[in-house]
């Protein structure tokens, strides 16, 4: 059975944005590069069921610049048998990744294909639905909880105020979100392995583009606000400014 | 030039997202101009008070009707939304960015090979051609997306958007006819939380609490809070990660965005992880232990105290008064 998963390469959440000076994309300078966390659960997830079916092969499709490899090369560490890298430089639009994606996994004819529920650069959460169409699969997004059963797996998903069942047949699109599973870290041996796991690749077929970044900016700064009180005695003033300048109880 | 909004249903009622949906979609349509139209598009298992959508400013609402969609099916709700743009031709679609629209429009974009800005918290439309803006790295900074190609896609973000009333608009009820395509994924049981909470992104006052609460027995302080308040309850990411609270209630940038009206941060010191996800409430008020603490530079009311005696104070005197008066 081959599992497909999509990682993508990101800024830490530590990351203080900076705009560059094309004023439409972020200040690489002094970033920490990080696998997007919400696909370590989708690698993790993998792992634990070519671990469990005692075969089958796990292979990470990452699309980005030059830059991605060191990301790669932790995924296969962590344990995925080998990597595909879609060449493409800049931050390409969802759907023409989306097709980039569809294109190299259509041949693989994998039982799952796996991506995090969004990348924490843009949030956009887009490319895992868009692959379930491209690919004509069943999809469902945002999984906290998976179980296989046969030829069909049930996960379960967050919504507003409750959670949805899901049952569907394989292959299937599924996108984790947190909570499913604790992802393991590269141990040394894995990244001693991982040196010799091959990383193919070559030019991203992207098509578009559907979408054009027209600027990046940093929100207004909050103005700052003022201590109203220390401790119990500051509870009243703090519900007198609430009801009073707030207008808010 | 027309536009399209998904209109959202569940358990046979519409989703107030939806009507913050229609009200942008009312305003987009005016300064787009050319005597555009706004159009409905629903999928259910049959009619879920369409009509009454006209006062929210739909002109007429196109119904997909179909046993199969009383419950969430994305192939099946996509292509009811594909065939409503084939009928309308609109210049935009509007979704909620809730966890269905949010499943929902990249399908869409997929199918129709159309440009999809998620999550976006403003539109402007000038000389015929939208723009979008919309957070990204969590809110860290600000996106602004044109579309190459039409229609554009957009979903919009819950509570940004203000819905029209008395719109006095039809909201004329249309069949829309749509054969669901055979689909390995179904619904099989929606599980609501008990008491029927408001999901994080949906309320109006969120109270999260943090580290400072030193174990997960005394987040009892915080529901009790947030129950004085109305406020559904968060939590730092540092709690949920030590199993404190589940990682449905993590705000920040690897658990959800919220922009309440108000957004009262109990023990957090404030990670710019943390501050990324909250920045946008439009009242922070923070309780915190430490002064210098990072939370106290985005608040707008601060106090500085042990919160296990300021929260069940503020609780107790809160209950006094009637906080929705």
């Amino acid at each position: 059975m081959i599992q497909v998963v999509c990682i993508k390469q990101v800024a830490d959440s530590e990351t203080r944005v900076k705009v560059a000076a094309d004023g439409r994309s972020l200040d690489p300078a002094g970033v920490t590069w990080i696998l997007n966390p919400y696909d370590e659960f989708a690698l993790e997830q993998a792992l634990r069921l070519r671990e469990a079916e005692g075969s089958g092969e796990v292979v990470v499709l990452s699309l980005g610049g030059a830059g991605i490899q060191p990301t790669l090369r932790n995924a296969l560490a962590m344990g995925a048998d080998r990597a595909i890298h879609l060449e493409a430089d800049g931050a390409p639009d969802a759907l023409a990744v989306a097709n980039a994606l569809a294109a190299e996994i259509r041949p693989l004819s994998p039982a799952i294909v796996w991506c995090g529920r969004q990348a924490i650069d843009d949030d956009a959460a887009a490319v895992g639905p868009m692959l379930g169409e491209l690919l004509g699969l069943p999809c469902v997004t945002s999984v906290s909880k998976f179980e296989r059963s046969g030829d069909s797996v049930v996960v379960e998903r967050d919504i507003e105020g409750g959670r949805e069942v899901v049952e569907t047949t394989l292959p299937a699109v599924i996108t984790t979100d947190k909570g499913l599973n604790e992802p393991r870290y590269a141990s040394l041996k894995g990244i001693m392995a991982a040196k010799k796991k091959p990383i193919d690749a070559k030019p991203a077929a992207l098509g578009g583009p559907y979408l054009e970044v027209a600027s990046l900016a940093l929100p207004a700064a909050r103005s700052a606000g003022r201590i109203v009180g220390q401790g119990v005695e500051g509870v009243p003033e703090l519900i007198r400014v609430l009801r009073e300048e707030a207008k808010l109880l | 030039m027309s536009v399209l909004v998904f209109i959202e249903q569940r358990e046979g009622q519409v989703r107030s997202v939806s009507r913050e949906a229609l009200g942008e979609a009312t305003r987009l349509a005016a300064s787009l101009g050319g005597g555009g139209e706004v159009v409905g598009v629903c999928a259910a298992a049959s009619d879920p008070g369409l009509a009454a959508l006209g006062d929210a400013g739909a002109d007429r609402v196109l119904l997909a009707a179909h046993p199969g969609f009383a419950r969430y099916d994305g192939a099946g709700y996509a292509a009811a939304v594909a065939a409503a743009v084939e009928a309308v031709k609109p210049a935009a679609v509007l979704f909620a960015a809730s966890s269905l629209g949010r499943d929902l429009a990249p399908r869409v974009a997929a199918k129709l090979g159309a440009g999809l800005a998620a999550d976006c918290t403003s539109l402007t439309a000038t000389a015929g051609a939208l723009t979008a803006t919309r957070p990204v790295y969590a809110g860290k900074a600000i996106q602004t997306v044109r579309f190459p190609k039409s229609p554009a896609l957009v979903s919009l973000r819950p509570k940004v958007f203000a819905p029209v009333t008395g719109a006095g608009k039809r909201g004329a009820v249309e069949p829309l006819a749509v054969e669901p395509p055979a689909s390995g994924a179904r619904v099989r049981e929606v599980v609501t939380q008990s008491g029927g909470k408001v999901d994080l992104t949906e309320s109006e006052i969120v109270v999260s609490g943090g580290r400072g609460l030193k174990g997960p027995e005394h987040f009892k302080l915080i529901e009790d809070l947030a129950a004085a308040l109305g406020a559904t309850v968060g939590a730092s990411r540092a709690v949920v990660d030590a199993g404190w609270r589940p990682h449905s209630e993590q705000v920040g940038q690897t658990g959800k965005t919220v922009s309440p009206k108000l957004y009262v941060a109990v023990g957090i010191s404030g990670a710019i992880q943390h501050l990324a996800g909250m920045s946008s409430s439009r009242c922070i008020v923070a309780i915190n232990k430490d002064p210098d603490a990072p939370i106290f530079k985005i608040a707008d009311y601060g106090l500085v105290g042990d919160l296990f005696e300021v929260v069940p104070a503020l609780t107790e005197q809160l209950k006094k008064i009637d906080v929705h008066a």
